[in-house]
């Protein structure tokens, strides 16, 4: 038994260390590019802090989608629409009273943060259910239509001028109060900050002063907001590891065994018995809660939200982080998140940036022609790849497609190739435990050493 | 693995599956039409007849993946006619697929420990939440148990790490049976086990079969192959067009001038 549980435990090292390594380097590729850009202090901490911003908004949504995809091979194509509703409930349920000062055009309920974070999980996940009832009993592609439909439903309502304002009732009484989505204009997030309220509440603002203090021995002009968006991105990569650890629970475990049979072939699973529509609906559910949750980390600490920021683009680039990382291993989606948080959605400028400072080009034409006709007429390309470097933020959709097709072609498995994640509770070989099972579990820390391994990969 | 089964089986009565004047039509094509016949206990019962004579639709009517126009399915005393395939198979009344369907993507471990009815992991919570997840692990380490017993049973043991794709067309129906074996049926339905599997391993699987059928499990089994299902069943059902067009001992098939005709094409 110890055997197997060694070999358990080192295999996890081995990807604890991949995720850990993955980050190291990406890290020191933007310390280095930063340098050459001349960054100073400031400049690196920040670009840092927004690098693990996108590396654990990605990686938590790519965890996501992996349990509806990955796991229970659920098609779903809107994943913007339950980051939508989980941020726009929680926004809803924790904004501040309408008329308790401020600039907000409406107000929300006014109840504590994590009454409005746990609420706007809830209404993903039934928003889900809603979605998903109808859909599951049909083909995959059928889910597909659904979900993307409705996402793009969820933002069209959030932009209609009928939910801008409306009264709600926010006491027993029945007293109302001016409540409203925003519209187009966008709305407002003016409840208190929340990771400072998170850090107060669990007893470390005294840390936090103190951590202010010493970057402020560094970055003496107004170190506050440097740490806060770092602590902000240590948070979520702690989230992320929490997010691995339910996944990795779910997957490792009966339930997981018969959304990977749901996945391979459905009816096989219900000749066995199985009640597939209860776990593909659970399934379902719990991975909408946790792009609704994924929705409020992104947009809860930007001041403001806007429909538009929830266009069916943004539910590709998740696809793209967990095509990235290979469907079916919740490694691999940590991973995919942050090569593509790092590579292909904060790369492509940093490319440019780098390049221009290392090469101190000139001004690149304004347009197509200018910048197209000195290659024709005399052969000078310097125009036409200046134009291009400058168009690098219009060519990122191009860089993603073109790194897709790759994919899809030359590594459909994802960068860790066909991964082996047993869908099972306790290593399946063969074992002298075999005689006692209860000594076997008890001896048996997999599940549990597994979650920590992650935090500690994560957090670095 | 045997023993348990054996005790369990409630004593319902001696033919624990009835079919009446069962029908299923596809537009114009009646697939079924009005099929009666009753399987008895412990025994291994044939359903032979002619490519497109309704075998295939018969078993999917029988275990709810199809539901009749018309015609009743009883199963140990039980009204089951249109009921979902997951309720049949909770029932006791297993199937195998004709082109084997294992779980390409997953280990032949992981296809076996599916298997098992009542798995308490089978609900998130107790898989996720801390402190209820030993009971499941607990239960995992037994059902573990259990699969390699099968495994070893039907000889395949030796594949068990390997993904169930990569299996040969024999293994895989080899661990389809062992599959269904392991939800504790008290009746498969066997849907050309042979079909693909070379003469040793088919002499293994029939092996296999007779020891089951000996143990108290009920066999219907649907064969191309006359030779052995007159060899190895003690009663046949020959299907036509849709109707049975006769039943009883193979050599009172064999001597069917009916059946003859329909084998050789007689209408056809």
């Amino acid at each position: 038994m110890s055997d197997a549980a060694t070999t358990v435990r080192r295999l996890w090292a081995q990807d604890a260390v991949k995720i850990a390594a993955l980050l190291l380097i990406i890290y020191g590729a933007y310390l280095v590019s930063g340098l050459v850009l001349g960054y100073s202090v400031r400049g690196q901490l920040n670009s840092l802090a927004s690098l693990t911003f996108y590396i654990g908004v990605f990686a938590t949504l790519a965890l996501a989608l992996n349990l509806h995809w990955g796991y229970t091979g659920l098609f779903n194509i809107g994943v913007v629409g339950f980051m939508a509703v989980g941020i726009y409930v929680m926004a809803f349920v924790s904004k501040p009273l309408y008329g308790s000062g401020g600039a907000a055009q409406v107000g929300g309920l006014g109840l504590p943060i994590p009454v409005g974070i746990l609420a706007g999980m809830i209404a993903a996940a039934v928003f889900g259910l809603v979605v998903a009832l109808p859909a599951l009993r049909l083909r995959a592609d059928y889910l597909a239509i659904v979900t993307i439909a409705m996402s793009e439903i969820v933002r069209f309502a959030f932009l209609s001028s009928t939910f801008q304002r409306f009264q709600f009732p926010h006491t027993l009484a029945g007293d109302t109060t001016r409540v409203g989505f925003g519209g187009g204009s966008g709305l407002i997030l003016d409840f208190p900050d929340p990771l400072l309220a998170f850090i107060d509440a669990i007893g470390l603002s005294g840390a936090y002063d103190g951590l202010v203090g010493l970057v402020g021995g560094v970055v003496p002009n107004n170190p506050e907001p440097i740490v806060h968006s770092l602590v902000y991105g240590v948070v979520l990569l702690g989230i992320v590891a929490a997010y691995f650890w339910l996944l990795k629970r779910t997957g490792e475990s009966p339930f997981g065994r018969v959304l990977k049979a749901i996945r391979e072939d459905e009816d096989v699973a219900r000749a066995l018995g199985k009640n597939t529509d209860r776990f593909k609906i659970v399934s379902f559910m719990l991975g909408c809660a946790l792009m609704g949750l994924a929705g409020i980390l992104w947009l809860m600490g930007q001041g403001a939200v806007t429909p538009n920021f929830f266009r069916p683009r943004l539910t590709f680039f998740v696809w793209i982080a967990l095509i990235v990382g290979g469907a079916g291993s919740n490694t691999g989606s940590v991973m995919g998140g942050a090569v593509f948080a790092a590579v292909l959605y904060q790369g492509p400028l940093y490319f440019q940036n780098v390049v221009t400072a290392v090469f101190q080009p000139g001004e690149a034409p304004s347009s197509f022609g200018p910048a197209i006709s000195p290659l024709l007429s005399s052969f000078d390309p310097v125009p036409f790849l200046l134009y291009t470097l400058d168009s690098v933020r219009q060519l990122q959709l191009v860089i993603m497609g073109v790194a897709l097709v790759w994919l899809m072609h030359n590594r459909p498995e994802g960068m860790l190739g066909h991964r082996k994640e047993t869908a099972a509770a306790i290593p399946l070989a063969r074992s002298s435990g075999a005689t006692a099972p209860s000594g076997e579990t008890d001896s048996e820390p997999t599940p549990r050493g597994d979650g920590d391994g992650t935090g500690g990969g994560g957090d670095e | 693995m045997s023993k348990s089964v054996t005790q369990s089986r409630p004593d319902v009565s001696d033919t624990p599956l009835r079919i009446e004047g069962l029908t299923k039509r596809f537009g114009g094509i009646t697939a079924v039409d009005g099929a009666s016949f009753e399987v008895e206990r412990g025994t291994l019962t044939g359903l032979i007849g002619p490519n497109g004579a309704g075998k295939s639709t018969t078993f999917n009517l029988i275990t709810g993946m199809l539901s009749p126009d018309a015609g009743t399915i009883t199963f140990d005393g039980d009204d089951i006619t249109g009921d979902e395939p997951y309720d049949i198979a909770n029932r006791g009344l297993v199937r195998t697929f004709q082109i084997a369907r294992e779980l390409g993507e997953m280990t032949v471990l992981e296809n076996m420990m599916l298997a098992p009815k009542g798995q308490r992991g089978e609900h998130l919570w107790r898989s996720v939440l801390p402190g209820v997840r030993g009971s499941v692990r607990r239960q995992e380490a037994e059902l573990l148990d259990r699969v390699w017993e099968t495994l070893e049973f039907f000889d395949i043991e030796h594949l068990a790490e390997e993904y169930a794709g990569n299996l040969s067309g024999g293994q895989r129906k080899l661990l389809e049976m062992a599959r269904a074996l392991l939800t504790d049926p008290d009746m498969l339905l066997l849907d050309e086990p042979f079909a693909g599997v070379n003469p040793t391993l088919e002499n293994r699987l029939l092996e296999h079969i007779h020891d089951l059928r000996d143990q108290g499990y009920t066999f219907l089994l649907v064969e191309h192959d006359m030779d052995l299902i007159m060899n190895n069943c003690r009663h046949v059902i020959v299907m036509h067009q849709g109707r049975i067009l006769t039943e009883g001992t193979p050599a009172e098939i064999k001597s069917n001038e009916e059946v003859i005709e329909a084998y050789l094409g007689g209408d056809v």
